[in-house]
């Protein structure tokens, strides 16, 4: 309609003029796809020399009688340019902004890092573990010196000096010999210090280090760690042992465990039970892992704690946490955890 | 204890088929263990042959080699490996004859080794077949020549199956015997315990035999003088004399297929006689060859310096706690443990005094273990036997030479037994169900304990239980009650989870161990756990404490100016001795002492993973050192007793005695901090790193732990930190040890810094080796469980920077106290930015800009009240360092 062909007549303010000028307008601010393009199209369309302004200037000569008409229709026609200006001018900031962000893409996967990644070492994390067992169901935490008197590790125990069971434990003994102080083969000193230290009844764990004269192979170092558990109490009985074994290995290694118990000896207990752990999900197919000792604490162990025998009683066990790793997590070689090469570590990270 | 199934099968009936596997699963559910299956091992076309003619032949290398023609099946028929009935066989041995049966082993057939058998083609004929020595059989070690059958007593038809006919078709279980039961060391206790867990009928081989007591008195005195512990040496001695016996009659096939199978060698009938009665029933035997006997016997212990030769030939100077058998010409035998070579049963022994005793257990481990001799026989006597057992095994000992040996009993012997007999035992009824936590039947318990050979009275309802003769460990109600638990079977035990009185869940120190674990792998340390036994150089080096260095100018070795390699020709002086222990049988000869301090074995592990390629290595270890104290003697000479109460002084002594085992956290940094990544440049691991990780430490327990310039012997002389905690007020007055927690105090807790690069190149490590060691034990003790804080400001802050000019020796963090002191309260942060030397500033003077934070309390400062405060805090540093505002 409104071509803009053709000679131009001093113009009027007609409404077939202010519609050309508005469609003009739209039409340019339709195409302008950059915030300058629109920029140029503000200006040759909504400035000051623009058409619709032109014919804004036109309005002096209008009749009074028309002004009100007049000034409607260019009015409106203003506003209508003005509102599709910023409408288009939003929508190009917009695609603007997400095209400025687009292009500050990275590879996520080439992350530089300042931070480096530790481990704890599985054997401390699984003892923690066996150790938070224990704790949830009210019992403590127990500790005692690795180098310990023989009357702690031996004879408070009930291992007889003669006792063909003292000689076969394989101590590590240190000088003066006649000063008794061994590195503890075993976990089990701290049921007595913990006995002489506590108010009845008690109930502890102790993780820790014991020391054994063995050489390092695959399956055996002289340097390794047990958890040893205590409870005495009246009226506890070897069925309360086997309870308590059946919840720590059940949290341990998975609902499917459960524990079998076989007549065994060891001075500090009687009756005395290897205990051994099913291991359903063991990779050679399901079976019976032997997994360490147990039994009703000997009366001698109770008298050396000042503990009369006859009015309580109790259970206690101790096993291996080298052993427990690697039928729980498939560790091969003893080596892999004594070396302390780091790779090894790093596979478990901070949990077991 | 291995026990052939051809001998237990005597005692128990084992139903055909029964396999090693089905004996060891009944064995275990009593608690014999199973350790192993012991066969001989051979298969195929064994058979007896006869040698018909051989040809001697001359090799080139000087030996002769016999070209035999056997017969090894009937004429007219096949032999066993379907070959002909004349084989050709090559043989290296002479000791045979045409006309001796021999044992020949067939193509097919497979000896131990495994050693398969097969026709071959050897020096220029086909041997079609091998005849085998006794020990190529597994029948001992006799290689001098091939078995002869003749030799065994053995005649034989030809082509019979050798196997069976040897008793090589036995198999033995091994199995695990506990230290209190000794009587398992013996076919008779094993068969005991296989009808507890089958419930088939045993047969006691030791009702079997009819005792018939000596007539004539062979003069036996037990005259111990020095009884260990309170017990007589000797409790039983028997002895019975067998006269006429053959020393050329061969041991039976049999028995030497059992005593090998049980792990003994045949050595004479005699010898075999007495090892195969005491693996019967338990109690060791031994032979005197009569004739070398100088008048009678006497049981006494050694005198000081005495000396006895042993059958292994070996003169062995005697303890007086040594228990002896002796005659007039001095000791014959060590009681128990091994008898002597003067009067040893040899080849010519035609008659023979068999002693059948019972020594006292502790007398006997002693020797044993004094003289490094563990025998069969002590190992049985450790373990205590049946005193009842001695008389009937001389007896067996002279029915077994009679019948094989062609002797004749003797009515020339002894018999001394004092032996105690057992005490009955009062087992309240409902103590094994109360005990066990499983209603036993009266039944179950009295059928129980019949069943292991106790004898039963009632006592007002209870049961007073007399133990075997054979069960020296069955002392009291727990041990019956574990034979009843035991026989009725530990499956049938109910599983019942008690339930603990409410815990106070782990300690703080606990707590604080853990979190500082965590703490340290979280910021990038892989935690080791390392064997505590060091070199006592190691320990003389790293065990000192840290000293304080003047100041960090003195050392000359500021921040920033690296030059290790100038360092490195330092040699690494170990100049005190540190107090320490050392391991009585280390298990490594290079190093017995137990650590004193965390360092050298971790820089062990950090070589070891460096020379596996790992360049990058922070690692870190928590565990205790051993520290004992110049002039403290440790440990007890005594020991209390067990089975009681110590003392409270005896208590409190072994107490006292224990080395001091403080728990200390070790790290080790060698390589780079951060590796070189794309945009990121490689940080090196240095000192910093080092006092970054006792910051985490610090960090994780709550305790501010203060760095100030030190000196260690091992460690860089400007690059060493001491590391102090100063004990808090909370803590002081919550503590009863006064020596170590005053409010206030300061406590030097270790150090951390670079290594003197020499001690870095000890362990092969590159020069710079970033380590830090904290006493966590006296860290922990100052962890204030019950901070109180400072409530949050919330007005706005005021910024402002701080440049002052100091001395290069004055300490930064020395310089912040000063500013942060003068300042007051109304700072709330300081932070070091940055240390200027160089142009505009003064030769060794120093430029340190701190950031200060200032907040009001309860409005906004003014400009004016920030910057006044500013200039307080500069007053302070310049009155105490002579610091300067650099403007």
């Amino acid at each position: 309609m409104s071509d803009s062909a053709g000679p131009i007549d001093p113009p009027a303010i007609t409404e077939e003029a202010v519609n050309a000028a508005v469609d003009a307008a739209l039409a340019a601010i339709a195409v302008a796809t950059t915030t300058a393009a629109l920029k140029l199209v503000r200006s040759e369309h909504a400035g000051e020399s623009s058409p619709l302004s032109k014919l804004n200037a036109l309005m002096r000569s209008v009749p009074g009688n028309q002004k009100a008409a007049v000034g409607k229709l260019v009015g409106q026609a203003r506003g209508t340019v003005t509102k599709a200006l910023t409408a288009r001018e939003d929508e190009i900031g917009m695609a603007e902004a997400a095209a400025r962000l687009l292009a500050e893409t990275v590879d996520v996967t080439a992350a530089a890092s300042a931070w480096k990644a530790g481990a704890r070492h599985p054997i401390s994390l699984l003892s923690e573990r066996a150790a938070d067992v224990f704790v949830a169901m009210g019992w403590e935490v127990a500790e005692g010196p690795e180098l310990e008197s023989e009357w702690f590790n031996f004879d408070g125990l009930n291992f007889d000096e003669d006792h063909p069971a003292r000689a076969m434990q394989d101590t590590v003994f240190v000088e003066p010999t006649d000063a008794h102080l061994v590195l503890r083969t075993q976990t089990s000193p701290v049921q007595l210090r913990a006995l002489l230290s506590r108010e009845l009844p008690v109930y502890v764990v102790a993780p820790g280090r014991v020391f054994r004269t063995d050489e390092l192979d695959a399956t055996h170092t002289p340097v390794f760690h047990q958890i040893e558990g205590i409870a005495i109490d009246k009226g506890l009985t070897m069925a309360n042992l086997r309870g308590t074994l059946d919840h720590f290995v059940q949290a341990l290694f998975g609902p499917e465990a459960k524990v079998r118990l076989r007549p065994n000896y060891f001075p500090f207990t009687e009756p005395s039970a290897e205990l051994d752990v099913w291991h359903p999900t063991f990779k050679e197919g399901a079976r019976w892992i032997e997994w360490g000792g147990c039994g009703m604490v000997h009366a001698n162990v109770l008298r050396a704690a000042g503990i009369d025998p006859e009015v309580y009683s109790g259970f206690a066990f101790g096993v291996g946490v080298e052993r427990a790793l690697m039928f729980r997590n498939d560790v091969k070689d003893m080596h892999d955890m004594v070396e302390g090469d780091i790779r090894f570590s790093q596979q478990y990270g901070m949990t077991v | 204890m291995r026990v052939p199934l051809s001998w237990l099968g005597e005692f128990v009936d084992l139903a055909s088929g029964t396999t090693p596997e089905d004996v060891h699963a009944a064995l275990v559910s009593v608690g014999l263990e199973e350790e192993d299956i012991h066969r001989f091992e051979v298969s195929g076309p064994i058979v007896v042959g006869e040698v018909l003619e051989f040809v001697g032949e001359e090799q080139t290398n000087g030996k002769t080699i016999n070209w035999c023609q056997v017969r090894v099946a009937p004429d007219g028929e096949l032999a066993a490996d379907g070959g002909p009935a004349i084989h050709g066989i090559i043989c290296g041995a002479h000791n045979f004859a045409v006309g001796d049966k021999v044992v020949v082993t067939l193509p097919g057939a497979s000896l131990p080794g495994p050693f398969p058998i097969a026709a071959r083609k050897t020096y220029g004929h086909v041997s079609d077949g091998m005849i085998a020595s006794a020990r190529e059989l597994g029948l001992g070690d006799e290689h001098d020549g091939i078995l002869l059958l003749s030799s065994l007593g053995i005649d034989a038809p030809v082509g019979t199956d050798a196997i069976p006919l040897l008793g090589l078709d036995d198999s033995a279980v091994e199995i695990n015997v506990t230290p209190d039961r000794g009587y398992a060391f013996s076919i008779r206790g094993v068969a005991r315990e296989y009808s507890h867990a089958t419930g088939v009928p045993f047969r006691d081989p030791a009702l079997a035999l009819t005792v018939v007591a000596p007539v004539t008195r062979f003069p036996v005195t037990i005259d111990d003088q020095a009884p260990i512990r309170d017990r007589a040496g000797a409790s039983v001695f028997v002895t019975r004399v067998v006269r006429g016996v053959d020393p050329t009659r061969p041991t039976p096939a049999w028995m030497i297929a059992r005593l090998g199978l049980v792990g003994i060698r045949s050595i004479s009938l005699v010898v075999d006689v007495t090892n195969y009665v005491m693996f019967e029933l338990g109690q060791p035997l031994h032979g005197y060859d009569l004739d070398k006997l100088q008048g009678g016997i006497i049981v006494r212990r050694a005198t000081a310096g005495e000396k006895l030769t042993t059958l292994d030939a070996v003169s062995r100077t005697l303890s007086v706690e040594d228990l002896l058998i002796t005659d007039e010409s001095g000791p014959i035998g060590l009681a128990g443990v091994m008898g002597g070579a003067n009067t040893e049963i040899s080849k010519t022994t035609v008659n023979v005094l068999v002693e059948a005793a019972n020594f006292d257990p502790v007398s006997i481990g002693r020797s044993a273990r004094r003289h490094k001799l563990p025998s069969e026989a002590s190992k049985r006597f450790e373990r205590g036997v049946d005193p009842r057992v001695a008389a009937v095994a001389a007896a067996r000992v002279v029915q077994l030479l009679v019948d094989l040996a062609g002797g004749v009993a003797d009515d020339l012997g002894s018999v001394y037994d004092e032996a105690l007999v057992p005490q009955p035992i009062l087992l309240p009824t409902g103590f094994v169900s109360g005990l066990i936590g499983l209603a036993y039947t009266g039944d179950e318990v009295r059928d129980a304990l019949v069943d292991v050979g106790a004898s039963l009275a009632e006592v007002d309802g209870d049961l007073q239980v007399t133990p075997p003769s054979w069960r020296p460990d069955l002392t009291d109600k727990w041990t019956l009650a574990e034979e009843v638990a035991r026989i009725v079977g530990y499956d049938r035990i109910p599983s019942v989870l008690p339930v603990a009185p409410p815990g106070r869940g782990l300690t703080r120190t606990q707590t604080l161990r853990r979190t500082v674990a965590h703490t340290l792998a979280a910021t990038g340390h892989t935690e080791v756990l390392t064997y505590p036994f060091v070199s006592e150089r190691a320990n003389n080096l790293f065990g000192v404490a840290v000293s304080s260095a003047v100041s960090a100018g003195e050392a000359d070795a500021g921040a920033g100016v690296a030059d290790a390699g100038a360092a490195s020709a330092t040699p690494v002086s170990v100049p005190v001795s540190v107090v320490q222990v050392k391991v009585a049988n280390p298990l490594d000869g290079e190093a017995p002492f137990l650590r004193t301090s965390m360092l050298p074995g971790m820089l062990q592990i950090a070589h070891r993973n460096r020379s596996r390629g790992l360049v990058d290595v922070a690692i870190y270890e928590q565990g205790p050192v051993f520290r004992p104290e110049a002039g403290v003697s440790y440990g007890t000479a005594v020991l209390p007793a067990g089975a009681q109460r110590p003392s409270a002084e005896a208590e409190a002594a072994l107490n006292a005695g224990i080395v001091p085992q403080p728990l200390l956290v070790g790290v080790v940094l060698v390589g780079n901090d951060v590796r070189h990544q794309p945009g990121l440049p490689a940080v090196a691991a240095g000192w910093q790193s080092a006092l970054a990780a006792v910051q985490q430490v610090a960090l994780a327990t709550g305790v501010r732990i203060e760095v100030r310039q030190g000196r260690h012997p091992a460690m860089h002389p400007g690059r060493t930190a001491e590391l102090f905690v100063t004990v808090p007020t909370a803590v002081a007055a919550a503590s009863t040890d006064s020596a170590s927690t005053v409010a206030g105090l300061t406590v030097s807790v270790g150090f951390a810094g670079e290594l003197l690069p020499a001690v870095a190149d000890d362990y092969d490590l590159p020069a710079v080796v970033a380590v830090a060691e904290i006493n966590l034990a006296l860290v922990f003790a100052q962890a204030d469980g019950d901070l109180s804080v400072t409530p949050i400001r919330t007005m706005p802050a005021a910024t402002q920077d701080l440049s002052l000019v100091v001395s290069a020796s004055v300490p930064a963090a020395d310089l912040r106290s000063a500013v942060a002191e003068g300042a007051g309260d109304l700072l709330e942060s300081i932070e070091l930015v940055d240390d200027y030397r160089g142009a505009g500033v003064d030769p060794g003077q120093k430029s340190l800009t701190f950031a200060l934070r200032f907040r009001g309390e309860e409005r906004t400062l003014t400009a004016a009240e920030a910057s006044a405060a500013r200039l307080s805090g500069v007053a302070l540093a310049a009155d105490r360092f002579g610091a300067a505002l650099r403007e």
